[in-house]
């Protein structure tokens, strides 16, 4: 069984064909990264699949769940880090964690000694009690990585998960990610760095104008058409651009 | 929609609202105060009685309705907006089991508990300061809840369907203002036009504040219509903050 499938999903925004029929499936502990200019489409697909927004045509599942039927169960298991800073400023980095349980049900007596675990392993315990604007960029997004674990999910969401980080933050970023994933964690994620995807994702799918190009391991897609993971990408796509 | 789901996004702003009420509900009950001041003891060495009621005692009721409505109103214009927009506070929720009628709900159900608050401790003051005649004045404290809900409604309304937060405007200078100053709160509406008292009867601050007059003054009877008027009313509106909302987040 897969964690993900998607079949013929199609998503429009009025008249705009934002994501234009494409299949992909995505099976257990594997890291799966959409790769693709701004405006293919990836963005649409993560917020689909989090069922944030459901797809105009297609089906759509989520742990063999349809994510219009099943919203909630489906959410209740997975863990979404978003491209933008959601964090609640109004509180501080600990409460951030325990009011998110909150809305998985997590009693406090459950989610703060997981809330000091994650903190932990995203090393803001010594931030706990600090309030969210006196954050680094880096600091906020291992807090959204901590924030989206709170629910052990089974699948991980990653929307540009390390856009606006420095080399240091992001490598951070990695080993945790690698970390999950050696821990059965199924990872999602976009990105526009070639280096991200080829350091963490076992198969990549390339988008381009709401379409899916190829999918495939980097490796093979660099065997194919010569070249590292950015000059693959760059040939693939831009077909917009161009016209 | 699930209230318990609903009651985790109440939950959220309740939370934050008790880091931040030292401040806010210092300001939220001064206002009130000056205007019983101002209005109770300075016009009313003018004015001296209406309908027999010295004039403070005549306002006093009024203005349980009015802290209570801006309360409300406050929490799902700007409250709302920036939780929606700026914070993005929503994107994180729904997310999260909590789908967007629950989230919808309990911005709703947070909105009519602020209304029930600040109302609440206007009872008391004004109690305090002796211009209750009634203890039937506890009973406006459920219909403060029913009120607080049609306050939140019409605002999370405009909430879901203006372009930006400048529009607000337009919501406060050509609904809460005049509604405000045309509800009875501070001059009966018998000897203006009778047109004023025909739009008055359209707005639910009008009949909030016969019903706090009638329970402050213990007359209940007065009160059946504007009760029945309150709850007919937050029944006809359920539907369109949910919808609004829908069509603003996800479509």
């Amino acid at each position: 069984m897969h964690v993900i499938s998607a079949t013929h999903l199609t998503k429009y925004y009025n008249s705009l064909r934002a994501v234009d029929g494409i299949d992909f499936t995505i099976g257990r502990a594997e890291c799966f990264g959409f790769l693709g200019p701004n405006g293919a489409g990836k963005t649409t697909v993560m917020r689909i699949l989090y069922c944030f927004i459901p797809p105009s045509s297609g089906d759509v599942r989520v742990f063999d769940m349809d994510v219009k039927t099943n919203p909630s169960a489906i959410k209740a298991r997975i863990g979404v880090m978003p491209q933008e800073d959601n964090l609640d400023p109004d509180l501080s980095v600990l409460e951030n964690l325990i009011v998110y349980a909150r809305y998985f049900d997590i009693p406090k007596r459950q989610s703060a000694p997981l809330a000091w675990e994650l903190l932990d392993f995203v090393e803001l315990r010594e931030k706990a009690g600090v309030r969210i604007s006196n954050l680094s960029g880096g600091m906020k997004r291992r807090l959204i990585l901590a924030r989206s674990l709170i629910n052990k999910p089974e699948l991980l969401i990653l929307d540009e998960p390390t856009t606006g980080l420095d080399p240091h933050s992001r490598r951070n970023v990695w080993e945790k990610l690698r970390y999950l994933k050696a821990r059965n964690t199924t990872l999602l994620l976009t990105t526009h760095y070639m280096e991200e995807a080829e350091a963490l994702c076992d198969r990549v799918a390339i988008m381009d104008s709401g379409r899916i190009v190829v999918i495939d391991t980097p490796a093979s897609l660099m065997k194919e058409h010569g070249g590292n993971l950015e000059e693959v990408y760059l040939k693939l796509t831009g077909r917009a651009l161009r016209e | 929609m699930q209230c318990k789901r609903a009651f985790r996004v109440w939950q959220r702003n309740f939370t934050v609202y008790t880091k931040l009420y030292k401040s806010s509900l210092a300001l939220n009950f001064v206002e009130p105060v000056l205007y019983l001041a101002a209005l109770g003891l300075g016009l009313g060495a003018f004015v001296r009685e209406i309908n027999g009621v010295p004039y403070i005692q005549f306002i006093a009721p009024g203005i349980i309705a009015s802290s209570s409505m801006f309360a409300a109103i406050y929490e799902c214009t700007y409250g709302t907006y920036v939780r929606m927009k700026y914070q993005k506070t929503f994107d994180a929720i729904l997310a999260t089991p909590v789908n967007l009628d629950d989230l919808v709900l309990g911005e709703l159900l947070w909105g009519a508990t602020k209304s029930l608050l600040y109302g609440s401790i206007i009872i008391l003051v004004i109690s305090l300061f002796g211009l209750i005649k009634s203890p039937l004045i506890l009973l406006v404290i459920p219909v403060l809840v029913v009120s607080g809900l049609i306050f939140s409604q019409i605002s999370v309304i405009f909430t879901a369907i203006i372009p930006g937060i400048d529009s607000y405007n337009y919501f406060y200078t050509l609904f809460m203002t005049p509604m405000f100053l045309f509800s009875g709160i501070f001059f009966p509406l018998d000897n203006l036009p009778p047109l004023v008292t025909k739009i008055a009867f359209f707005t639910p601050l009008y009949h909030l504040v016969n019903i706090c007059r009638g329970l402050a003054s213990g007359n209940m009877a007065l009160c059946t219509w504007d009760t029945v008027w309150l709850l007919a009313v937050v029944l006809m509106l359920f539907p369109y903050p949910f919808r609004l909302m829908r069509k603003r987040i996800i479509e």
